[in-house]
């Protein structure tokens, strides 16, 4: 990044010499103070995790969800500023409204994604706005298409997944996914390698409290996106738990 | 020059079409009687659905409606349902022209959807949905340009029995039983004269008077079938029961031949 | 001139992916007084520390009611206040003419956060610099909702914003526990000890400097007046009086009482309250 500081960087419309665009990539920056979110594509189904980190025991439990519903079929986590990521949700759900206006049926996520991620990257080319400061995962299942996940940049990139990472340990909760044997996974064990994940890459030193937050969509749930049951929650936190705990004892052992 | 005189000026090759002579919606909103300097607007419903009928009982509603679409006094289609599950404390019904109450039942899903998918534990109550019909039927009305309908609106609000009712001028009230098109003739006194000693009936009691009334709409209204959807709101939730039958007796026609 | 050269606007990002412009707009809600919200299990209620920009002023008024079910407390540009509690009675006026009902507040405080966030993204315009306090009663019981000039937003048990609030924040955070099944009074009373420990030692609350306004089950949006604070004020009156605590700022002059005499000070356009 030598570039820094000369004065290329202060635009979202100007190159730098090397040809980067510094602004977007700075936007980018934002996304990685954020809480990890992580999603999981299986055979019959896509899971959403986001460690949400509490700030204040002043604040409700269940305050700043970063899962929202787009639509019935559609869900979406967010990392980053989450006051941006509302309009993206805002935009996605516009979307998905027209589509149906005009066609009377469900939006499909392709296009969905197609439409949302263009419009943050309009956001990309011009001086007098910003680049989104957060990144989005999108889930759907339907009968024809399966399971889709797909996962937005704050650039306007996108690509399909079977698993991903974004926020502060994206690296670490990468690393956990490549264990998995993703193309043969069933959602209800996709649900506890999920809180596993986010139970393993949260750091307790710099983040004191988080808040797990999971969601589904698959053929169990007839193609409707929802928060995982309670019952399925507190299995799924009891596991990750479980597992954090032979993860320390082998490390007390290593030693 | 088309159909009505006018010029159609969005032809699937328009030149202006940034959509590759793709039409959206919006094209196909042209209205050619304004080029001859008049606007003409829908002053007669089509394909039309009878009478919608409502009570309240201890604890709930009923709400039943029969499946018959007619055109003009043709029997035209046999499967027009019209009364809709709004959530677990509401339906509405409609009567009047079906397309109109097709066109607003998309928004009002629509509408729902994007209730659900705030989840904040927070549903519309039958008072709002009624008040939102009224501003927007009255707004129509106000443009010369109605909804075709009379929608009944028929939950629990905040526990308690409710029956609205809203025309297409925009006219709305609420009422412990309503019913509307010939209903409004046929089947009120009926109601009228089952709440007379007990104002809230039991819902079998309720369930009864309006299959009764159904009857004999089916009896005399030239309009109406003898296939109808019933819904109950109350404490089990919103439940519009599969479509079921009138076991009719002619007997009581003088000059008919009885089985 | 600046301080980095990633501060001069709302849509530049610095390399460590922050936004300088909007941080700047979270310190305008530090130079505004302070104000407290809290609540228990069917009331929410909203105490304000005002301040009187003159000797020949009047104390500047710190809540603003917005409907029958809801009210704000102001922390930050005051003009900034009155445009957002102007879209938000405006907002609670249309769905009482659509729906005849009244606004849930989580549903309002999710559109003032989007209506905010357009403001932190553009180059034309700047964030609004203050912070509010909603206290709103509806279907799902009493809240009390934060605003922040970042456009977030967050549903509270108690929150303190303004200048000094940190040692409100220090006593709303011990007491916390006890605040769901205490009486109305006694919150009140919470409110006003978690006020007062933001004062500096010479500064005493009374009827003039504090303002309070409660909503709740069968209980319409009330502003009291003076009359009806001074009884609460002397139901704290006894209380042993905490140290101002550690503030997150210097402490500032105290307030401007009537019997010493002050030079006038020059009132700036982008007045705090």
């Amino acid at each position: 990044m030598s570039s820094i500081g000369t004065g290329y960087d202060l635009s979202a419309s100007q190159f730098s010499p090397d040809g980067r665009v510094f602004q977007v990539e700075y936007a980018q920056k934002a996304v990685e103070n954020s809480g990890t979110v992580v999603g999981l594509r299986g055979t019959d189904g896509v899971v959403l995790a986001v460690e949400k980190l509490i700030t204040s025991k002043l604040y409700e439990p269940g305050t700043n969800t970063r899962i929202f519903n787009v639509d019935t079929h559609i869900g979406m986590a967010v990392s980053g500023l989450i006051s941006d990521a509302r309009q993206l949700v805002e935009n996605a759900k516009t979307e998905a409204s027209n589509y149906r206006s005009q066609y009377g049926n469900n939006i499909p996520l392709k296009y969905l994604n197609d439409r949302v991620s263009m419009y943050m990257h309009a956001y990309t080319l011009y001086s007098a706005i910003r680049p989104y400061g957060c990144s989005v995962l999108v889930s759907s299942w339907d009968e024809v298409d399966g399971p889709s996940l797909y996962m937005m940049d704050p650039s306007g990139v996108s690509y399909g997944y079977y698993g991903c990472a974004v926020g502060k340990a994206k690296q670490a909760a990468k690393t956990e996914i490549e264990k998995l044997k993703l193309h043969d996974m069933k959602i209800e064990d996709l649900v506890k390698e999920a809180a596993k994940i986010i139970y393993l890459v949260h750091d307790e030193l710099k983040d004191k409290q988080f808040e797990l937050e999971l969601s589904w969509i698959g053929k169990n749930t007839n193609g409707l996106h929802q928060r995982v049951p309670l019952k399925v929650f507190q299995d799924a936190e009891k596991y990750a738990k479980a597992a954090m705990e032979e993860d320390s004892d082998s490390n007390s052992e290593d030693m | 020059m088309n159909f009505y005189g006018g010029t159609i000026h969005n032809g699937f090759n328009d030149s202006r079409n940034s959509f590759g002579g793709f039409r959206g919606v919006d094209d196909y909103n042209f209205q050619p009687d304004i080029d001859r300097g008049f606007i003409t607007r829908a002053h007669t419903p089509l394909t039309t659905v009878t009478s919608v009928l409502a009570l309240s009982y201890e604890g709930g509603v009923v709400m039943a409606a029969d499946l018959v679409g007619s055109y003009g006094s043709l029997m035209r289609f046999k499967n027009c349902p019209r009364i809709m599950r709004v959530n677990a404390n509401v339906v509405i019904g409609a009567s009047g022209d079906y397309a109109d109450f097709q066109y607003l039942q998309q928004i009002i899903k629509q509408k729902i959807i994007e209730e659900e998918c705030l989840d904040d534990g927070i549903s519309i109550k039958p008072r709002a949905l009624f008040c939102w019909l009224t501003r927007v039927l009255y707004q129509r009305r106000s443009k010369f340009d109605p909804l075709w309908n009379t929608f009944v609106i028929a939950g629990l609000q905040d526990g308690q029995p409710y029956i609205s009712c809203v025309d297409k001028l925009g006219t709305g009230y609420e009422d412990k039983q309503v019913a509307t098109g010939f209903g409004s003739h046929l089947a009120t006194p009926l109601f009228r004269e089952a709440v007379e000693n007990k104002p809230l009936p039991s819902k079998e009691e309720a369930i009864a008077v309006v299959k009764k009334s159904l009857e004999i709409l089916f009896y005399r209204d030239a309009r109406s079938f003898d296939k109808y959807l019933l819904a109950t709101v109350d404490s089990n939730g919103a439940v519009i029961e599969e479509p079921q039958l009138i076991k009719p007796d002619w007997s009581l026609a003088a000059l008919t031949e009885c089985p | 001139m600046f301080r980095n050269q990633y501060d001069s606007d709302v849509t530049v990002w610095s390399p460590q992916g922050r936004l300088h412009q909007v941080e700047y707009a979270m310190e305008a809600v530090k130079l505004g007084s302070a104000t407290i919200g809290l609540k228990n299990k069917t009331h929410a209620v909203l105490i304000a520390l005002k301040r009187a920009t003159s000797e020949l002023s009047a104390h500047q008024k710190k809540i603003i009611p917005i409907d029958d079910h809801m009210g704000i407390t102001i922390a930050g540009l005051t003009a900034d206040a009155r445009m957002l509690s102007r879209f938000m009675r405006t907002e609670c006026l249309n769905y009482k003419y659509t729906h005849s009902d009244l606004l849930p507040v989580g549903r309002l405080i999710a559109n003032v956060g989007n209506k905010m966030q357009v403001c932190t993204q553009r180059y034309d315009r700047r964030p609004y610099g203050v912070g509010l306090l909603v206290a709103g009663y509806d279907d799902l019981g009493p809240h009390i909702y934060q605003t922040c000039p970042s456009s977030n937003y967050f549903d509270c048990k108690a929150m303190a914003i303004g200048a000094r609030s940190q040692s409100a924040r220090t006593y709303l955070e011990k007491t916390l526990n006890s605040f769901p099944d205490c009486s109305l009074e006694e919150l009140v009373k919470h409110g006003l000890r978690a006020l007062r420990d933001t004062l500096p030692n010479e500064v005493e609350l009374n009827t003039k400097n504090v303002s309070i306004a409660f909503v709740g089950k069968a209980t319409p949006f009330k502003i009291l007046n003076e009359e009806e604070t001074g009884t609460y004020l002397t139901l704290i009156e006894g209380d042993e009086r905490r140290g101002a605590g550690p503030s997150d700022e210097p402490p500032k002059d105290p307030q401007p009482s009537t019997t010493e005499k002050k030079d006038p000070v020059p009132v700036v356009s982008m007045e705090t309250e």
